[in-house]
């Protein structure tokens, strides 16, 4: 409840806010439309215009509202124009780039603090890779790999994992360095070989630090599903419809997809918190 | 008095020595010139001795319980623990070690703290049970086995810490100024309770600390040690008896003791000044 009505209170300014901008923008059409029409448009009518119209600018938050209602529940989820369909699409490209990302990252940061060779060589590299633009390099990607007969869907994932690998190696690299010298030199006292380390001192101690990666990790992985599904439209997706929606100007459907991404990711990146909350509870790390 | 070390009298019933450091050298390179943490220092620990290490900060008492463990590495001299090298009397698992920070892992149950060492030195799940069961009988912990390590107070904490340095039967016990971080009563409790644990195991005991009345209290031996370079200005054998009731620090004997000590650490210190 207390949580409640401040997230209340942000979403009743930025709806606020929408209606504001959507009268804004949405009135120099709505104007030209009566004067071409030769009439005098009244306030409250450019108003109730702006509201209203088929390719606004901005649209209203009602309009995309109604939108989302109509393309998610008053569609079967196999139409091709099901929200659903599509969301389900990018969220199984999603959770495949998220699980080679992190399995990638992992691996990365599990080398990078045992061999300093890796330290040294990869990180850079790493991070110069995050440098890139991924919507430039998505679409090499795609051809690479269609003409490496590669599965599309894998195709997604590959470019999902691109984004989602990086605060994995990141955030693990800074969790299997957490135990400090004392903890150890405690493992050297009982003459633990590396491997014990690992597994009873370096992993469970960069528990907290993965659950960090993950959620900012799956977030990534969602973008760059949708970003992949541009290049990789005829399979559907939500990117697909954001790209449908540019083409043919409608900004109702591209408002209402983004919207769908962004409650998707919200959806994954709550999940990722309620299971950080029950293994670290497990762990017995949670208080 | 530099570098001068007091030997004890000869003993006379026959000791089996179980630490034994000959001109025991341990210098760091730093940016500022060379640190002789430890410089010459000579030693014999015997079985079944508690031996205590005082002195201020710098002088290396806490830097020769390590070498002991082989955790830090001398850069000259001899020394031997068990009649081998540090490092294979660390690989044949001589030795439990009691830090500063009790250092349980938040993760694992008291129990499971107690069992980490075991789990790594391959005992049996039985064998485990047992011995977890024993250890927090000996430090006064049964019941809390389940517990997590942030249910349980500093002090017990370390305690529990000290059960699981004790789980695997070493015969030597290095502690670090275990007891650095508690208050005065708790500390005054847990001392007691480690010299009758010290009475019923017949361990060999290493004990760096920082005050003068837990290191008389409690040894058999006192090393008083100074800085720049880390070396021993003074070895005590104390004449208290095995037997010690927390009001024995009353008596004259205790004083005593407590007088040459505290003398020893002002010498160290008039010699650096």
């Amino acid at each position: 409840m207390k949580t409640l009505f401040p997230v209340a209170v942000v979403v009743a300014a930025i709806f606020a806010l929408w209606y504001v901008f959507a009268v804004v923008l949405n009135a120099p059409w709505a104007y030209s439309k009566a004067d071409r029409a030769g009439v005098e448009l009244s306030f409250s009518e450019m108003v109730s215009d702006t509201m209203a119209q088929e390719k606004p600018r901005l649209p209203a938050p009602h309009q995309v509202g109604a939108e989302i209602w109509k393309t998610t529940v008053e569609k079967k989820i196999t139409s091709k124009r099901s929200l659903i369909y599509h969301g389900w699409i990018t969220l199984r490209a999603t959770l495949l780039g998220f699980a080679f990302g992190t399995g990638l990252g992992v691996l990365l940061a599990v080398s990078i603090v045992y061999f300093r060779v890796m330290d040294m060589s990869v990180m850079p590299w790493i991070i110069a890779s995050q440098t890139v633009p991924i919507l430039a390099i998505a679409p090499m990607i795609v051809v690479v790999l269609a003409a490496l007969q590669v599965n599309d869907i894998v195709a997604k994932g590959v470019i999902s994992m691109y984004l989602s690998f990086f605060p994995v190696v990141v955030g693990m690299v800074k969790g299997l360095r957490s135990p400090d010298r004392m903890l150890l030199d405690q493992m050297k006292t009982y003459s633990s070989s590396a491997s014990q380390t690992f597994w009873k001192l370096r992993l469970p101690s960069s528990t907290p630090y993965l659950f960090a990666s993950l959620k900012v990790g799956v977030a990534a992985s969602l973008i760059g599903a949708v970003v992949a599904e541009l290049s990789l439209s005829q399979n559907g997706g939500l990117g697909a419809r954001l790209l449908a929606g540019s083409y043919y100007g409608q900004t109702i459907q591209i408002w209402s997809a983004l919207l769908s991404a962004a409650t998707l990711a919200a959806l994954m990146v709550f999940t990722m918190g309620l299971l950080e909350k029950v293994t670290l509870k497990r762990m017995g790390m949670a208080q | 008095m530099n570098n001068a070390v007091f030997r004890p009298k000869e003993a006379t019933q026959v000791t089996e020595t179980v630490i034994e450091a000959k001109g025991l050298d341990l210098t760091y390179q730093t940016n500022d010139g060379p640190v002789h943490a430890l410089k010459g220092v000579d030693l014999t620990i015997n079985k079944g001795d508690f031996v205590s290490f005082i002195g201020p900060s710098g002088c290396g008492k806490t830097t020769f319980l390590r070498t002991i463990a082989d955790l830090e590495q001398p850069t000259g001299g001899k020394i031997t623990v068990n009649g081998v090298s540090p490092e294979e009397a660390r690989k044949a698992r001589a030795y439990g070690y009691v830090f500063q920070a009790a250092g349980l892992f938040p993760w694992r149950t008291i129990g499971g703290n107690i069992r980490m060492p075991l789990e790594i030195m391959g005992y049996s799940r039985a064998d485990q049970d047992e011995r977890v069961k024993r250890v927090l009988e000996l430090v006064h912990l049964d019941g809390f086995e389940k517990k997590f390590p942030w249910q349980l107070s500093g002090g017990m904490q370390q305690r529990a810490s000290i059960a699981r340095a004790l789980s695997f039967d070493a015969d030597i016990l290095l502690m670090d100024e275990p007891f650095g971080a508690l208050d005065e009563i708790v500390r005054d409790h847990l001392n007691e309770q480690l010299l009758e644990l010290w009475a019923r195991t017949n361990k060999t005991i290493g004990f760096v600390t920082h005050s003068i009345p837990e290191a008389v209290y409690l040894s058999t031996k006192i090393v008083v040690m100074s800085p720049r370079p880390g070396r021993i200005t003074d070895v005590i054998d104390s004449p208290l008896p095995k037997e010690r009731p927390l009001n024995i620090r009353d008596t004259p004997e205790f004083l005593e003791i407590a007088h040459r000590v505290r003398e020893g650490l002002r010498e160290g210190h008039a010699y650096d000044d």
